[in-house]
């Protein structure tokens, strides 16, 4: 018998006023896994999100954490959960730890647990040094941190975090990748939103990805990557108007990828034609020679195995960061 | 049980905002005190206030008005507070669904009772004496406090609705004036044209600056303490279930 999900989620329909932030979306995270959402902006990651934390209730659909149902028993749902949400909910007024004790407090810690408890969210956190200064006075990779130890005082089963790590530095990212890493080796299930594909590759067994509030294709990200097919032809022009040319000349190429496999896109926002080549080299060799004969200006191409980017650019026709 | 726990926690959490930041209790009094100087020297001689001297007629109308507008802060720490995301963090927890709110008005009372200190202390100084018990004094300070208490819940709804920190600000203004104006805190109702007076007379600022005055000038308060705690516990009967709801659905 499969155990019951640690977040399950059905047909969750959210509006905002015109418009539809979710428009029917399911999700299931397995107990100790990772689950990376990901998705353009505005595609309902955040709304999706606060529905799971209980802060949003669903216009239609039913969302379960750790077994309790995020309407009727949302209180157990608070006390299964811990949130980080995209902007980081910390008090500026209050220290570092001080912010932590709030939080423990009103976990239903004791004052002296609840300082036991920050004092060693801190410890982990790298925060220990700045544990009693205001945070008014940190800089943004600490807030996010903070917020982060913010969302664990209450030792959660289910972490959601809603783009964590935008807007931290390279090696603060690591960090806080190695955190959850430590966090799911205990058992504590993740369900994260994120726009860094390679953050969703290192971390999330599972990937969902959403647009427009539906989603559009779910898998581990290799099973993702492989639905593409081989190899991967990325092409800049240098004139966003030959873009449909271009498509129009590699039409024509037999040997681009089999029959009935994934076609030739063109994305105007970067100028960039991707190409998904089953002749590897060899199909490079005919794209270039089929673009020049219809006069397209290439910038830059270059030949590659698809990565999530790619999978993300097919399926949703924009790039990760693009609105 | 858990909901003091929290409120006392969420208490205090704002009463440690109020400490760092001295400037904003700065210009709350300032605001009182600039407006006893004014009303005491400058439009003072022209208001006649038969049986009592000007500044112990004024006084009480200062109090009163000074409790509601530290009410107002309500409001805008609130504002302040689904902002800055604090309240998502606050409503993620598995805490008592009114501590958030009481804390909030219960942390902008404590804040006014020492605004009413100030005030006092700064009356006495230009010339105001209670001529009144003890026992009166006190009852007026808890009937101004429980006025601006009330009045917290009612900034807490126009929080709630508008969620934005100077919009908060301006709508709890915009109930806040024509009460205080149009009421006999500054002047006698008896100076305001027949048709104004019939308000004038019967809304709650003047009914609590009335009972305040009463009882820390000695003269007799008659119903009006009883009204002005009405009008407060009816406005909290009204006020603190309705932030509550719009809290939870937030
Ligand atoms: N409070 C709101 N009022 C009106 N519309 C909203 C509100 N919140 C979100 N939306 C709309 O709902 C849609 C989904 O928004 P959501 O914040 O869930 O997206 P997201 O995937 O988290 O985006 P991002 O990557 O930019 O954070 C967007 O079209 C957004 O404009
Ligand atoms: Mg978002």
């Amino acid at each position: 018998m499969a155990a019951t999900p640690a977040v399950e989620a059905l047909g969750l329909v959210k509006h905002y006023g015109a418009v539809r932030a979710l428009d029917g979306v399911d999700l299931s995270v397995e107990e100790g896994t990772v689950l990376g959402l990901l998705g353009p902006n505005g595609a309902g990651k955040t709304t999706l999100v606060r529905i799971i934390a209980t802060l949003l209730v669903p216009d239609a659909g039913t969302a379960r954490v750790a077994g309790h149902d995020v309407r009727s028993e949302a209180r157990a749902v608070r006390a299964a959960i811990g949130l980080a949400g995209q902007f980081a909910a910390v008090d500026a007024l209050l220290s570092g730890r001080e912010n932590l004790v709030l939080v423990g407090r009103l976990y239903g810690l004791s004052a002296r647990q609840a300082a036991l408890r920050a004092e060693s969210l801190l410890e982990r956190l790298g925060l220990a040094d700045a544990a009693d200064r205001l945070v008014r006075g940190y800089s943004g990779g600490m807030r996010r941190r903070l917020d982060l130890g913010a969302s664990l005082v209450g030792r959660p089963s289910v972490l959601i975090l809603d783009e964590p790590t935008t807007g931290l530095d390279p090696r603060t990212r690591i960090e806080l990748w190695e955190i959850v890493e430590g966090l799911v080796r205990d058992g504590t299930t993740v369900l994260l939103t994120t726009q860094y594909l390679e953050e969703a590759d290192r971390l999330a067994g599972r990937i969902v990805l959403i647009d427009n509030g539906l989603t559009i294709a779910e898998g581990t990200p290799d099973e993702l990557k492989e639905r593409l097919g081989a190899d991967v032809i990325d092409a800049r022009l240098r004139h966003v108007d030959q873009g449909e040319i271009a498509l129009a000349a590699l039409a024509s190429l037999a040997t681009l990828s089999p029959p009935g496999g994934p076609a030739p896109t063109w994305h105007a926002e970067g100028r960039r034609l991707r190409i998904p080549s089953a002749g590897g080299a060899a199909t490079l060799l005919e794209t270039l020679r089929a673009l020049d004969a219809a006069g397209i200006e290439i910038e830059d191409i270059s030949l590659h195995r698809p990565s999530l980017e790619d999978v993300f650019l097919t399926l949703t026709g924009r790039g990760a960061g693009d609105a | 049980m858990r909901a003091v726990t929290d409120t006392a926690i969420v208490t205090h959490r704002n009463i440690r905002h109020l400490v760092r930041t001295p400037q904003l209790l700065v210009f709350a009094t300032i605001q009182p005190v600039m407006f006893t100087l004014l009303f005491v020297y400058v439009f003072g001689g022209a208001i006649r206030t038969p049986g009592l001297e000007y500044v112990n007629y004024l006084l009480p109308g200062i109090l009163t008005q000074t409790t509601l507008f530290g009410g107002t802060a309500t409001a805008v720490g609130l504002a302040q507070d689904l902002n800055e995301g604090m309240i998502d963090r606050f409503r993620s927890l598995p805490m008592a669904r009114s501590a958030v709110l009481a804390g909030r008005t219960l942390a902008d009372a404590i804040r006014n009772v020492f605004v009413i200190g100030l005030i006092v202390g700064v009356g006495t100084a230009v010339g105001f004496r209670f001529h009144g018990s003890v026992g009166g004094a006190l009852a007026a300070f808890g009937i101004a406090l429980l006025f601006g208490y009330a009045f917290s819940w009612v900034f807490a709804v126009v929080a709630l609705i508008v969620r934005q920190v100077e919009g908060a600000q301006v709508a709890s203004l915009l109930i806040v004036f024509p009460l205080v104006f149009a009421s006999s805190a500054f002047v006698p109702v008896a100076s305001m044209p027949g048709w104004l007076q019939v308000f004038t007379r019967h809304q709650p600022v003047s009914v609590t600056v009335g009972s305040v005055r009463a009882l820390t000038q000695g003269t007799s308060a008659g119903t009006l303490p009883l009204t002005s705690v009405a009008w407060s516990l009816g406005i909290l009967a009204l006020a603190a279930p309705l932030a509550v709801t719009l809290y939870r659905r937030l």
